[in-house]
Order: C-alpha cells, then structure tokens, then sequence
C-alpha cells in the first residue's frame, strides 16, 4: 500500500510531468495531453518506445561520437594505412540479437493493445429491458463538415458531438462522400471514415469540457479531402452522465418557436431558403444534406472553425465559399430567388440561428 | 571514333545528347533533369512553408496548396530522387563491375526519355488548367472527385515515366548478372553496385502494382470504368493496397541507392575496407525483401482490423533489425580508421544521427496503436522527410560530389561545399525536427492553413526559418556547380586519392569504351588491392588489347517516348469531347509503334573501335595525364 509521503511524491511528479506538457500544445487538441484511456494507452506506448529508442540513440551516439574524434587523420597521420579489417561475426551476432530484444519489449504491449483498442464486442450488449447498455454515435463525414447520430436516442446533430464522460462511447463511422479521418487528439488516435465500409472503434472521455480553457475539445479530420481539408474540424463536448441525459432529453424535445420578431422574420426566411437542407429540429430527424442546426445556438464555433458571433455567421452565409472553399453550401443567389440576402435579412436570419438552443 | 577528345559545335552536342546510348551521358542526363526537377520540387517546398509561416495565411488559395503539396511529393519523388540515383547508377555501377556499358543501352536511353517526357507532361499540367491535387498518394475517392485534369496529368504522366523506370531496372538488373568483369564475383561487387542491384530487383516488382493502379485509375477517371467508384460498387481501399504494394517499395528503392553511395564514401574516407561487407549485403537483401511485407503499415488505421495490424506491425518493425545492422557496421568501418573529412563523409557523417532518427520514429509507427496518433499527422511529415531527406537528398548531395570528378573530370569546390552542407544540415533539422511536436500536438498533415488558437504558431515559423536554409544552402551549390563547370580544372584518375573501386582506376570522365582492356579482378576494392601491391597501372587485364564492339546511338527512344507524349494528351481530353482528341492519340500511338517498328526491322549493328584508335587514344590520355601531374601534382593530396 501506498505511504503518505510516496504519493505526495508521486504527486509531485505528476505535476511536474503536467507542467512539462503543458508547453506541448493545448490541452483540448494535444495527443501529450491524453484525456482518455485510448489516448492514455496510446501515449504510454509513445514514452516506451521513446525510452527504447532513447537507449538505441545514445548507444549509436557513443560509438559514433568516439570513432569521428579518435579517427580523424589529422590526428591518426596523414600516410596512416588502416589494417584492413573484414568484420566479426560476433560483434554481429550482437547488434542483431539486442535490436531483436528490444523490438519484443515493444512487439508485447503492440499487440496487445492493437486488440484491445480495436475490441468492440460489447457495443451491441443490451440490458434485461432490451435497451443498450452502451451510447453508439454513428459519424457521417460530408464534405467538410461532420453528422453525429445517436441511434438509441433518436437524435441528430452535427459539428459538435456531445458525449458522457467516464463511460465507453462506440462509433460507426462512415463517409458520405470522399475518404475522411476522424480524429480527437486528446481523446484518443484516429480512425479513417471511409466511403464503402464502416469502422467501428470506442473512445472513452475522462474529463468534463467545461473544465477546458476553450470549453471543448477540438476534433480534425486527418485525411486530405479536398480544399477545405484543413477546415473540417469539429468540436466535442463532454458532459458529466447527468447532464449528458439532460442534454438527450432536450434534443429530444420539440424545439420552441422564438418569440422575438426579429428572430421570427429569421424563421420565414429560413423556412424559404434553407430548410431544405438544414434540419432544425434534433429527433427523430434524418441525415440531412447540410448540418443539423438545433443545437446552433449552443455552439462554440461557425462552420467548425469560425469565432461563434452574429457578425461571422451573417459573412458566413453571404459568401460561404470565401470561407471554405469547395464546400456546399449554396450561395445566397442560388436559394433567395437569385438575390443575395440583404442587410436586414441576415440580421434576421442571424438573430434566428443564435436563438437555436437546447442548452439553457 | 575517339569523340572524347574533340571539340564539338553546341548543335552537335545537343544532337549528341539526343541520341546518346553511352551510359555516362545518359548519367548526366539523368542528373540535369533530376537536378531541375529537385529545384522545382524545392520552390514548391519553399512555397508551402511560406504559406505556413504564421497561423492563417493568405498566401496561397486552399485549391492551390492543395497542388502545390502534391506536386511537391510527386515531382520529389518521381522526377528529382529517382532519376539522380539513376545518374549515379548510371555513371557509376557499369564501372564498377568493369564494364563497357550496360546490357541494353538502347533501352538505356528508351528509359531516360520516357522519364523525361513523363516528368515534363506532368509538370505541363500548371500551365493547362491546375496541377494534381490529392495528394501524392492520390488516394481514389478524393482523385475520381477531383475536378479539371489535374488527376489525368498525374495518372498519365507517371504511366510514361514509370515504365521509363521499369526499363531502367530490368536493364540494371541484366548488366550487373552478365556483364561483370572477370574475377568479379557476386560477393566481390562494390556495395553501390549490390545496392543497384537490389533496387533495381525492387523496382521490377514494386512498379507493375502501381501501373496497375493508375491503369485503372486512367479508366475510371478518362473512359467510365467503376474500380474505385463506391456507389457503383467499386473499392477505393484498393487503390490504397496497389499504391502501397508499390509504394513502400519505392522508399527502398530510394534509400538503398543512397546507403550504397554512403558505403562507398565510409570506406574511401576512411582508408579502410567495409567493415562487415558481407553483412551489409545480406542486410541490404533482408531490407529489400521485408519492403514488400510491411506495405499496410500505411494502412493502420484504414480499420483492417486488428490481426492485419498486428502482423503488419510485427513485419514492419522487423526491418529495424537488418537497418541496425547497417548502422553499426558503418560505424566499425570508420573505427580505425583515417578519417578524412572531405565534403562526400561530412554529408555521410551527418547522415548517421540523421538517418537514426528517421529509423527510430518508424519503430515508433510501426506500434499499430501508437500510430493511430502519428498516422497523417505532422509526425509523419517529420519521419519521411529525416528518412527522405537525411537519407537520400543528403546521399544525392554526396554523391555529386563524390562523383562529379567521374562524371566531368572536374572537383566541386570543398569550401562551397561546406557551406552548402551546414546551411543545408542545419536548415534540415531545423525545419523538421519540431515538425515530430506539431504532429503530437495535434496538427495533421497537409492542412493548407491552421488557427491561431491550435498553439501551433511558434513551430511552424521555426520550421519554415529551416526551410530558408535549406534553400541557401541549394543556391550555394548551384553557384558552386557554375564556377566548377566555368573554371574547368581537370583531375585525374583517382581525384580523392583513396579510391578503392574500378572506377578510379580510369580517367575523369573515362573514354567512351571505359576500359581498353576489361579489367581482371582479384578481389573486393580491386583498385586497392592493385594500388597497395604497388601497380602503377591500377588494374590487370583479363584480356589482350583488341578491336572493341560499340553500339551506335539513335534518336529512336527520344521519337518513340514523344509519341507516347502526344497520345496522352489525346487520351486526356477525349472525355472533353474534343474533335482533335481521338485523331492526337492514334497518331501519338502510330508514332510511337511506328519507331518501335523501325527499331525492330532496321539492323544496327554497332561499330568497332580497332586496336590502333585504342592505342592511340591510351596515348593522349597518358599525355593528357602527365600534362595533369606536371601541371599541379595530383588532386587532392
């Protein structure tokens, strides 16, 4: 059993290991950081492996360090012959068998974790009342955005996933149009989304967004897919089982109507122009061809990758290509009777979009 | 026929050069149009670390960093590495073994042209409508979407210059079995030519898989076919697999050139015979035979599962051992030895650390799971290029200077030369070393911009402050290369004054025919053993002076590798419904079959050197030769 004073120093360095990393990026995207078991496990095997190849560097460095300073001409003379040496079969026989050593301290925990991050065998478990006993997200990667759908809840959204905390969350991904990658660097290594077959992989998430200087965790796709590539990001939230319920039993509901007339006009505007394709209602809707919006309001960027404010998102619809190019999303023109929006209309349109939430 | 020692009009040695089958100018093509390649592939680096200067630039559109980063891969790759190692390979393993030239010199020639062609088709595309953009590895669901002809030039452009670098292997890989000197046995050759000879194994089996994929990306993309298209039922893991299949290969045909030229400079600078040789070529042959089991280690996360994974994993860190093996025997051959720090082993010397720390981060990505981190991240980017970089361009930069003496019988300047080596050194690490940290903190490869709030800022702008250097220290070599070829000093034989190979036994650049009389080898490093038995001739001859047999060159492979130029652009725009299209590709084909025939039902039967021109000929060569010691007593020493 652990003593007062070993933990303390242990806890000391942790905190020292913390602070160290914490000049290694930012918590809510660096894989230095791990907020999971996935990223944690992964993250173990890169300090084992860098310590092993630490070790490789080092003996390399001395041979090599001694050889180039012993062996210069200038200090063995200029006419020096060198005896011409054929090899030894017994200096080989070393430099073959210790890499093997090293490899199988590493081939061990290789291959046991390439099993255990990839076992998914309990994703489909259901209790004595025939519901899941864990939450699946199935991921859609479109072009250059992201769906997130919660088959046993019924809902949808998209942009921003939201996630209990403390609990094994399955994922089927699955793209929609060309390859993509999903990838939460503080949560766990990616997976690629690709268009014929779905992969399915778990995450676990240990701690609550809220505690992140950015309020979530920032997830990228790592696969090139196009001009917008390095734009497709999305953001994940990770909520206490709690609020995570809480959260599913707002989606679940029937969003209000707004009350303010500016939104109201929004409303009409979008009912004409953009409900085609955006959803703005969370259960039980459909994979949409654009982004689910209910959650608009609530989230904490425009596009993915935006600053989340009125101003941003009315530039962002007046000209979305200017902001992600290749994406698509129509031009105003295209859906507003060939007009672009006008300054009040966006005004509206805005007021409406902010006003999406389910998140008091 | 002595052409060596006249003067020609600049129409004629244009003319000479077109229609060359001689090896050793067909190396310095090779290295001419690598060269270029190797600048343009640079100024396309140079570009994307300028628009990743700071966090959201506008230097480049998203649309054109996209071009920008796959024609930076691809030209590297393709049309700077490769053809550089061919003009070593060239220039220097025919040589080696005591050859007159390689087996097939027409297809010789064939197979530079067809490269040629491919490489400027390619290339065409930024002035035809937008270059490639997904991606060297032009993986099929982002290639069918991708819109213009970009993805055509590609696809088209690298089925040209693959099968010029098919032809290459084959012919490689006929000269080094049947055409070594007497006495020049397998376990006898220089470690450059086994590592040619490896390669060129390689690249016979490595790039039918990627003609078979760009074959079928051709028919998707230009004629309809369904092989990577999803919703028709086609599979665009496929064209991952065949790409791989091929392309992990290709990193080996690529490094074990350049561990070959680094062989050759260990034992040279350091006046003392491989240590471990047979090691080192058993090592090489492992490592090439383990390139092709280890391809879906690029593949860890496609979600093939976790037994693929784990045996991919478990094959792929294999390779680590035969690579230490290398290592360390290159270590043991500097031990105890005379060290001589000359350009060619300050750029071998460095290539150690560096080359160590690509391996090791590959051990690292070899960790199935850990991988799924680094995967198509920057970390990745840092591992290939230490890999790329601190093996290949850095055995490229020593081999042309350790080899331009052979090629041109002139010395690159060594004090250049550092200079390009530490602006260059520096600049390296510089750049890529902090890109392994970006990867970790998250930042996934070829991202066109970033934000500010990622925490990526200050990595980038040290890592494009790198790519500066590097760029410095190319332009110090360029001007070194202008004064060498303006000032013309000529060396002799054995410039570096340790030579151990064949090739420093005959003049810089050797007489077309190479050797007079085929050499007879008496052992490993001939030219050694020869020079320490106090033979001022540096050989001994398996045969009695006589009358030489040597082909006659044709414009034939240049005729016949434009033709498949034409086709292609009438393949391409075909599918545009162009009235020209269908009438541009039958006649590219008619040209190209059409030489093919003439080829065929011509006989050329080469010409001889008679026993008189050979005499005369050693007699200017041993004048020009004492001209050379009275003038300024020997090279280096």
């Amino acid at each position: 059993m652990m003593k007062g004073p070993k933990k303390w120093r242990l806890f000391a360095l942790m905190t020292a290991l913390l602070v160290f990393l914490s000049g290694c990026g930012r918590e809510e995207i660096s894989t230095l950081i791990p907020a999971g078991k996935v990223a944690q496990d992964q993250f173990n095997l890169l300090i084992l492996s860098s310590i092993v190849m630490l070790f490789v560097i080092v003996v390399v460095t001395i041979i090599y360090v001694l050889a180039i300073v012993k062996f210069r001409r200038s200090k063995v003379g200029e006419d020096m012959i060198p005896e011409q040496v054929e090899g030894s079969a017994r200096l080989e026989f070393i430099w073959t068998a210790i890499p093997i050593v090293l490899l199988l301290i590493l081939a061990v925990p290789t291959v046991y974790s390439t099993f255990d991050l990839a076992d998914v065998t309990a994703m489909d478990a259901q209790d004595e009342d025939g519901a899941a006993e864990n939450l699946t997200v199935n991921v859609t990667g479109k072009l250059y955005w992201w769906e997130f759908e919660y088959p046993e809840q019924e809902i949808i959204t998209a942009q921003e996933l939201v996630v209990p905390t403390g609990e094994r969350v399955y994922f089927n991904l699955i793209a929609a149009d060309v390859k993509h990658s999903f990838w939460i660097p503080s949560i766990g290594g990616k997976l690629d989304v690709n268009p014929e077959n779905v992969n399915t992989f778990y995450l676990e998430f240990d701690k609550e967004s809220s505690e992140l200087e950015e309020g979530v965790y920032f997830g990228k796709c790592a696969e090139l897919c196009g001009p917008s590539h390095a734009l497709m990001d999305f953001k994940v939230k990770t909520l206490n089982r709690e609020d995570f319920d809480a959260w599913v039993a707002a989606m679940q509901e029937e969003q209000a109507a707004p009350t303010e007339t500016v939104a109201q006009e929004g409303q009409e505007i979008f009912e004409q122009s953009c409900i085609a394709c955006h959803a703005t209602n969370a259960a039980g809707a459909a994979p949409g061809v654009g982004p689910n919006l209910t959650t608009f309001g609530d989230r904490n960027t425009i596009a993915g990758f935006m600053e989340h404010d009125e101003e941003t998102l009315k530039n962002w619809i007046a000209d979305p290509q200017q902001y992600k190019p290749g994406n698509l999303m129509p031009d105003p023109e295209e859906i507003n009777n060939g007009e672009p929006f006008s300054d009040q209309e966006l005004d509206a349109l805005a007021a409406y979009l902010m006003g999406l939430k389910v998140e008091e | 026929m002595s052409s060596n020692s006249q003067k020609k009009g600049f129409g004629a040695t244009i003319w000479d050069y077109l229609t060359t089958v001689d090896h050793k100018k067909i190396a310095i093509l090779y290295l001419i149009s690598g060269g270029f390649f190797f600048l343009v592939g640079g100024v396309e680096a140079m570009l994307i670390r300028i628009q990743l200067m700071k966090a959201g630039n506008d230097f480049l559109s998203a649309g054109t960093y996209n071009e920008v980063l796959t024609m930076h891969g691809t030209t590297m790759i393709f049309l700077a590495a490769m053809p550089i190692l061919l003009a070593f390979m060239n220039a220097v393993s025919p040589l080696q073994i005591g050859a007159r030239d390689v087996a097939f010199p027409f297809l010789n020639s064939l197979g530079f042209w067809l490269f040629f062609f491919g490489g400027v088709f390619l290339n065409l595309s930024w002035f035809l409508g937008g270059a490639p953009d997904a991606g060297w590895t032009n993986y099929a669901s982002l290639a069918l979407a991708s819109e213009g002809h970009g993805i055509d030039f590609y696809s088209l452009g690298l089925t040209i210059s693959g099968f010029g670098t098919l032809i290459a292997g084959i012919n490689f890989l006929v000269t080094i079995i049947n055409m070594r000197a007497p006495g020049m046995t397998y376990m006898r050759m220089p470690l450059f030519t086994w590592t040619t000879f490896v390669a060129s194994a390689l690249i016979l089996l490595a790039f039918p898989p990627l003609t078979v994929g760009i074959f079928f990306m051709v028919f998707d993309r230009l004629f309809g076919a369904n092989f990577f298209d999803v919703t028709m039922g086609g599979n665009t893991i496929i064209w991952e697999h065949f790409f791989w299949i091929f392309g992990h290969p290709e990193v080996y045909i690529l490094v074990l050139p350049a561990f070959g030229i680094f062989s050759e400079i260990f034992a040279i600078f350091s006046r003392k015979r491989l240590f471990g040789y047979t090691a080192l070529v058993f090592a090489t042959i492992l490592i090439g035979f383990y390139g092709f089991m280890v391809w879906a280690h690029h593949m860890f996360t496609v979600g093939l599962g976790p037994t693929a994974n784990a045996v991919f994993a478990l094959a792929t860190m294999i390779i680590a051992v035969p690579t230490g093996i290398k290592i360390f025997n290159w270590l043991l051959t500097i031990w105890g030895g005379s060290i001589s720090f000359t350009v060619p082993m300050i750029y071998a010397v460095a290539f150690i650390p560096s080359f160590v720390a690509g391996g090791v981060t590959g051990v690292m990505q070899a960790i199935a799971p850990l991988d799924y981190q680094l995967h198509d991240s920057y970390f990745i980017v840092a591992h290939f290029h230490y890999v790329i970089v601190g093996g290949v361009v850095l055995a490229i930069l020593a081999g042309t200077h350790l080899y331009w003496p052979k090629m041109f019988g002139t010395m690159l300047s060594e004090k250049l030369g550092k200079w390009t080596f530490w602006f260059f050194f520096i600049g390296f690490h510089l750049t890529f070393f902090i890109q392994h940290f970006l990867g970790l903190m998250g930042m996934p490869r070829r991202v066109y911009t970033f934000g500010a709030d990622q925490g990526w800022d200050l990595f980038n702008a040290i890592s494009s402050v790198g790519a500066l250097f590097m760029a410095i220290g190319v332009i110090i070599l360029l001007v070194n290369v202008v004064m060498t070829v303006a000032k013309n000093e000529r060396v002799g034989n054995d410039p570096w004054g340790d030579g151990r190979t064949l090739e420093w036994a005959i003049p810089s650049p050797p007489p077309f025919y190479n050797f007079a009389q085929t050499p007879l080898v008496r052992g490993l490093d001939p030219y050694w053993i020869e020079k320490m038995e106090g033979n001022k001739e540096g050989m001994v001859y398996a045969e009695p002076l006589g009358d030489i047999h040597m082909p006659n060159g044709s414009f034939i492979p240049f005729v016949i590798s434009l033709g498949m130029f034409i086709a292609s652009f009438g393949a391409m725009y075909f599918m545009d419904d162009k009235a020209w299209a269908l009438p541009v590709l039958i006649g590219g084909l008619a040209i190209t079959f059409g030489s093919m025939l003439v080829r065929s039902l011509k006989d050329d039967l080469g010409f001889h050197v008679t026993k008189e021109e050979l005499i005369a000929d050693n007699e200017r060569i041993q004048r020009e030769a004492r001209a050379l010691e009275g003038g300024k007593k020997g090279g280096l020493k």
